[in-house]
């Protein structure tokens, strides 16, 4: 089981893989639209290479949820 | 004693003979829909990667379109059109059942009561036809076919539904399947194909929505590309495996173009199982729009025109859509 260090660590560089921007710039507190200006296919991809990482199942109703970086650590951290 | 049935001769293998495409001329642009739906170039460029597309006149018909690509295809073939003994038309968008396209466009091309009939494997079609063409040639039961994927989508679509009118496009492309003299002149691998029934809801027609044939294509975009991102790199690993291959030995990959980012996601899959970098991939996507089951031809055709593709090349197709269903092979271009 990861910490939440961990989880945010990991979703970073997933991040960082999938929308090409730098691990050090996504935070807990960013918002993937607003700040990270990362689109909804994008998310999706995302969202299941988090799945695969991390263990977790995110539907696409809950990924819609998920606003900012901080939602989607809490959430892994949650159902892992 | 009940007498023994007798079955086909059969022979080693299929090949693809000939191939040929068409496009409807008008060419339509990101800017001419944004002049009537809430959208703008750069926003279809960054989520499909199209740059326009081609769209048939209201005179042109589905046929008009398949007659075309398959006379190119029996043409480019060397074949003369009596030597074709079936026709199979993948299509998804007639505008009613009966009569079907393969017998007519069969009869426009001059081919003589050929098996002809159409088969709605959607997005997939090419790829489903092809794997039964080769198998019917495999098989016996016919000499040389020739499968024509041809969609017109435009009537089809609410032209007022952003999330659709942006993606799809018309056009047709086709290929002629024959005999190989022996296994080593084997050129179409064995289909790895399948389906996904229990999302049949995330690709569909709705009724009316304004469309011209009286329904409109509706996807669940998200759950789609969810579904082409991770599940179309095992079906084509899958048809390298079938074929003997490994992901090493493809040359060229032309994915069915629904949209450029599941092409560079399924790419990059194969890539991490030890497809290599120099790989060419098809991006037809990007002039042509998504033609369904026209979309593997039409691109590879296109390819073979601009020498990305060239005789001898070892190339992956693979088809997905509504259904939702999957196919996908290893052919030789010949």
């Amino acid at each position: 089981m990861a910490d939440n260090t961990e989880i945010l660590a990991g979703l970073a560089e997933i991040v960082e893989e999938v929308a090409g921007i730098d691990a050090a710039e996504v935070s807990a507190d960013k918002s993937f639209v607003d700040d990270l200006d990362i689109d909804s296919l994008s998310m999706v991809e995302i969202a299941v290479q988090a799945e695969d990482k991390f263990g977790v199942k995110i539907p696409d109703d809950q990924l819609a949820e998920l606003k900012t970086v901080g939602d989607a650590v809490d959430y892994i951290a949650k159902n892992q | 004693m009940t007498p023994v049935l007798r079955l086909a001769e059969p022979v080693a293998g299929a090949r693809m003979l000939g191939l040929g495409s068409h496009q409807p001329e008008r060419v339509v642009t990101n800017d001419e829909l944004a002049q009537r739906i809430d959208t703008n170039d750069q926003w279809i460029r960054e989520r499909v990667g199209i740059r326009s597309r081609r769209i048939a006149a209201d005179d042109v018909s589905l046929v008009d379109m398949a007659s075309d690509a398959g006379a190119r295809a029996v043409k480019d073939s060397g074949l003369d059109p009596s030597e074709i003994d079936g026709v199979l038309v993948a299509t998804c968008t007639m505008p009613n059942f009966i009569p079907n396209a393969a017998a007519q466009t069969a009869e426009r091309i001059g081919i003589r009561a050929p098996a002809a009939f159409d088969l709605n494997a959607a997005c997939a079609g090419f790829c489903y036809g092809l794997g039964m063409a080769a198998d019917m040639v495999r098989g016996g039961t016919a000499r040389h076919v020739l499968i024509i994927g041809a969609e017109k989508l435009s009537d089809w679509l609410d032209w007022d539904d952003r999330s659709t009118a942006i993606i799809f496009a018309d056009g047709a492309g086709a290929a002629v399947i024959g005999p190989a003299p022996d296994a080593a002149a084997v050129g179409v691998g064995p289909v790895a194909w399948g389906s996904a029934g229990e999302m049949n809801q995330a690709i569909r027609i709705l009724d009316g929505h304004g469309s011209k044939a009286g329904g409109a294509l509706h996807q669940e975009g998200q759950a789609v590309f969810r579904w082409a991102t991770t599940q179309v790199a095992p079906v084509a690993l899958r048809a390298i495996e079938l074929a003997g291959l490994t992901p090493a030995d493809i040359d060229v990959f032309v994915p069915h173009q629904a949209n450029l980012r599941i092409v560079e996601a399924v790419a990059k899959k194969l890539r991490r199982h030890g497809a290599r970098e120099d790989m060419r991939v098809a991006d037809d996507i990007v002039y042509s729009g998504n033609t369904s089951s026209a979309s593997v031809p039409l691109a590879l055709d296109h390819m073979r025109a601009d020498g990305r593709v060239r005789s001898g090349d070892t190339v992956l197709l693979v088809g997905f859509g509504a259904g939702l269903s999957f196919a996908g092979q290893v052919v030789r271009f010949p």
